[in-house]
Order: structure tokens, then C-alpha cells, then sequence
């Protein structure tokens, strides 16, 4: 765990870079980091799986898998991969704020 | 009037919970619906494609495995009407019920793969996960003298986590045992970041899938199957050649519960209390093992456990009393390790798979491999036919995870 300043405020990340605490994510962050990971601006379609991610866990208590998000966000798993390059699941859950989901088992 | 409670499934956990029922409460009438009447013992699907199982060994009848006085109805499900506490059977009858027990597992999804039943299916790309496919397969590994062998898991959840990894590992073992193990390169290509989802046993088992020379592809989403080609394709561009490729398809829910409203999520398993086993949906619905969401271990060792939990709650449910939170999320699974040899692993929603022994100090040793641990998962099948689908209790294996055996090792 350790302390990381994101967009001027100081938050909680785990080894990963995942947020630990959710609540403490603004859209702002979002951007920052979206930005460090090579993806410049972020789309109205990278918006909708922000919320979704965001949404399912707080739902939930843990990020949908890629499969899932394929199926409910409304955006397909090929257009995923477009958007987060690094792995749709991984990569739009830490710039969702939210921690890394579980390959629940 | 009896209560009567409707099981919807004639496997691992209806049968148990249904013969739990009945043993301990005869003031209930137990109702049983399954479409077929083929009990598969699916631990033994894993050992049919190295010829160490065939089908006459690990199917029996479900009726059989109900004690008498539990009515088994064999009829198709159309759907659930909870509010009508209701079950519409695809023949048209209803079975009205006061509880109702979802038992009716995960199915393989395969048509969510592209490509996965096309050409080369049951030639070249095959699934141990069915028992047409196990038995398939048979035949393509007797015949197989060297190449590539690529075993896949779509997407998890999957039925049985481990399972994929002891293929790894059997084959390794089968190829060896037949003289040609330096002609045959074995990978294995998986969704996760690691060989398994737990840290200390994914690292444990990344070591023996090392050392067994089989090829760990990792954070591998497959997004289409090539079979004349012989390749896989990752959603991200990546691809992975084959001679023979064993998949794993994407695990969804059955069909009836995404017909019944309110019931099921976007892949038909059913929101499920962790703890109390009892459905999101209404209070008087219940479920238990693969059919439901809930983040344990897809395997018939969760399903044993919850099983006790479950008939205590569905009592106290029918009486008026408060239900009990204590499903641990247990499981206990051995890892066929090949030659003559397994792991047992141990685990719950809080503590990962540790070594050390079960169920204490002085046991079976855990995520280690040795003889004993085969020589148990051997004798385990005569457990479930007898003293698992019976309800009983299996002596000094009881449904909280014991700690007492455990080592503490950081991940």
C-alpha cells in the first residue's frame, strides 16, 4: 500500500496502483491516469465503462469481468480492447478508482 | 398441509440437500426436477481423456440417489414465477411451492466463443468439460504422436478451477508414460495473471506447471478459435498455435433462469447470499453451487459445505426463525498432480490456500504433492456416491474451513 497524489489530492493505492478506497476517486484523477497509460483523451465510450465499472462494483463489491462488461455496458469486447489496449478489466478498473476485480473462483 | 419444497436439479446439490431434507425433516414433502436422468460424477471427467475413467463408471441414475419418499420429476424447466411461488415445467404443469431450492448448476456456453464448434471441432479443438467431449478426446490423445497441445480456459468463472491445471499436469504424465513426452510441447493459456487466482497457491502451482515444462500464456482472452488454422486469437491480437487445443468454454447459468423474471444476472447465475445461501430474488428462494454468484469456488466441495448451511436455513425459513450467516465460502479441492500423485488445497472467502496439513496439524499435507493426497481423491468417489449425496456428514470434515492446520505465509 502506499500514498500517491493524483490530480492534486492524495490517495490510497495498493502495490498495483489500484485505488483502495473508491470514494476517494474523482473524474479528474480519471483523466490523469488515463493519460499516464497512453490514452489520451478520454472518450464518451470510455465514460460509459468508467461508470459501468464504477456502478457494478458499488452493486456488486467487485469490477465485472471483460465478458461481463461485454454484455451489459453496452460496449463490445473487440471495442473494449479499442478503448483500454492494456486490458479492458485491469486498466478500466484503476482508472475507475475501483480495485483490481477478482477472477472470482 | 405439508410444506413442500421444490429442488430444481438432480445433482451434486439438490440430490444432497434434498436427501438432508428428508433424512432430518419428514414433515416436508421434497419435490425433485431434472430433465434427464444422468447423474455424471464430474470429478471423473478429468480422468476419462487419459483412458483412467469411462462413462459406465461415472454416471448412475439421479432417481437412485434419492432416498424413497422424495419425488424426482423428470420434465425440462420453462421458468420460475416467484411471485406466484411457482415452477412452469416445459410440459406445461405447475409445481407450486413454499420454498424453492435453485441446485441446477452451470452450463457450458459454448456458442459465446466464436469459432469454438466450427471447423476442427472434436478433430482438432476439444472440451474435457462434457462427457462427449471427454470421451472425444480419448480417442485424439491415443492417436496423437507429437505437436502442440493447448489447453485454454475462456473466461472464469469455470466449474472447478483447478481442473485445467491437472490436465496440464496428466498429460505431462500421459505423454511420458507413453515415450513421446519430448515430442509434445504443452501450454497452458489462461484469462488470469497467474497460473491460479489465490497468490500463494498460484505461485506454488506456476512452479510445478514450470516444472512439468508446460507454458504458462497468461491474461490470455480468447475471442476466437481457428481450428483449421490451428490457432487461438486473443481479444488484444495476440495469437497461440495449436496441433490439438483443449478449451475450457465460457460457464453461463441455465437457460430457465434467464426466462424467469427477476431471477437471474446477465449470465443466468442466480444473486445469491454468500453467507445464508438464500436468493436475492424472494426470501422463500434459496440456491446453492454453480448456479449461484456467489465468489467461492465453483466445485462440488463449496456445494457439500453450503449443502449443511442451506437445510438449516430453509428450516428456520419455514419456522420463523432468523437464518444463519455462517457458509464460510469453504472449499477443498485435490490437484491431480500426475503420476500417482496430488495436492489437496483448502480455503475460504478469507484465507487464501496456505500449506501445512488438514484438518490439522496431523493430516493429509496441503498444496504439496504426495501419495496420499492421490490415493484420496481416488477414494473421495465412493464418498460421494455414498456419504456426500446422502447428506451425511463426512467424519471430521465439517463445513467451516479448520484453521488449526494451517502455516501463515505471506503472498
Amino acid at each position: 500500500m502506499s500514498t500517491a497524489v493524483i490530480a492534486g489530492i492524495g490517495v490510497d493505492l495498493n502495490d498495483e496502483g489500484f485505488f483502495t478506497d473508491p470514494n476517494q476517486w474523482t473524474k479528474e484523477m480519471a483523466v490523469e491516469m488515463a493519460r499516464a497509460d497512453g490514452i489520451t483523451e478520454l472518450t464518451p465510450a470510455h465514460w460509459t465503462v468508467i461508470e459501468f465499472m464504477r456502478k457494478e462494483y458499488f452493486e456488486k463489491g467487485t469490477g465485472p469481468t471483460v465478458r461481463v462488461l461485454g454484455k451489459t455496458s453496452g460496449v463490445t469486447v473487440k471495442e473494449l480492447y479499442e478503448l483500454f489496449p492494456k486490458g479492458p478489466a485491469k486498466m478500466a478498473a484503476r482508472i475507475s478508482g475501483i480495485p483490481k476485480p477478482k477472477g472470482c473462483i | 398441509m405439508k410444506k413442500r419444497i421444490v429442488i430444481l436439479g438432480g445433482g451434486t446439490g439438490g440430490t444432497l440437500t434434498a436427501n438432508r431434507l428428508h433424512r432430518h425433516h419428514h414433515d416436508y414433502e421434497v419435490v425433485v426436477v431434472d430433465q434427464d436422468d444422468h447423474h455424471l460424477y464430474q470429478p471423473g471427467l478429468l480422468f476419462v481423456p487419459f483412458g483412467l475413467a469411462h462413462d459406465q463408471d461415472i454416471v448412475r441414475p439421479r432417481k437412485a440417489q434419492l432416498r424413497p419418499g422424495i419425488e424426482f420429476v423428470q420434465q425440462a424447466i420453462d421458468r420460475v414465477e416467484t411471485e406466484r411461488d411457482t415452477v412452469v415445467l416445459a410440459n406445461g404443469r405447475e409445481l407450486a411451492y413454499d420454498v424453492l431450492v435453485i441446485a441446477t448448476g452451470a452450463q457450458l456456453a459454448f456458442d459465446e466463443t466464436e469459432g469454438l464448434t466450427g471447423p476442427g471441432w472434436n478433430e482438432k479443438v476439444f472440451t474435457f468439460y462434457d462427457l462427449a467431449g471427454a470421451s472425444a478426446l480419448e480417442q485424439a490423445l491415443a492417436s496423437f504422436e507429437g505437436g502442440r497441445l493447448l489447453v485454454n480456459v475462456v473466461d472464469m468463472p469455470i466449474k472447478c478451477p483447478v481442473a485445467p491445471l491437472e490436465f496440464c499436469f496428466l498429460a505431462d504424465w500421459y505423454f511420458t508414460e507413453r515415450g513421446i513426452r519430448d515430442k509434445v510441447e504443452i501450454t497452458y493459456a489462461t484469462p488470469l495473471d497467474g497460473a491460479f487466482t489465490k497468490p500463494v497457491a498460484s505461485a506454488a502451482l506456476a512452479d510445478l506447471l514450470a516444472e512439468k515444462g508446460v507454458h504458462l500464456v497468461t491474461e490470455f482472452n480468447t475471442g476466437e478459435v481457428d481450428g483449421e488454422g490451428g490457432r487461438l486469437v486473443g481479444y488484444d491480437g495476440r495469437e497461440v498455435g495449436f496441433d490439438l487445443a483443449v478449451v475450457v468454454p465460457l460457464h453461463s447459468g441455465a437457460d430457465y433462469v434467464g426466462r424467469s423474471p427477476g431471477l437471474g444476472d446477465d449470465l443466468n447465475f442466480v444473486p445469491t447470499d454468500k453467507s445464508t445461501l438464500q436468493a436475492l430474488a424472494k426470501s422463500n428462494v434459496f440456491a446453492l453451487g454453480d448456479a449461484t454468484n456467489v465468489p467461492a469456488s465453483k466445485a462440488g466441495s463449496v456445494t457439500h459445505f453450503e449443502g449443511e448451511v442451506l437445510v438449516e436455513n430453509i428450516v428456520a425459513h419455514l419456522e420463523g426463525r432468523p437464518l444463519s450467516d455462517a457458509y464460510d465460502g469453504h472449499a477443498n479441492c485435490f490437484i491431480e498432480t500426475g503420476f500417482g500423485k496430488a495436492l489437496l488445497i483448502d480455503f475460504n472467502y478469507e484465507t487464501q490456500p496456505l500449506p501445512g496439513h488438514f484438518p490439522a496439524s496431523v493430516g493429509m499435507p496441503l498444496l504439496k504433492e504426495s501419495r496420499m493426497n492421490h490415493l484420496g481423491k481416488l477414494m473421495f468417489q465412493w464418498f460421494y456416491w455414498h456419504a456426500l449425496l446422502q447428506g451425511r456428514d463426512i467424519p471430521g470434515i465439517g463445513a467451516s474451513m479448520p484453521t488449526s492446520g494451517k502455516e501463515q505465509v505471506s503472498a
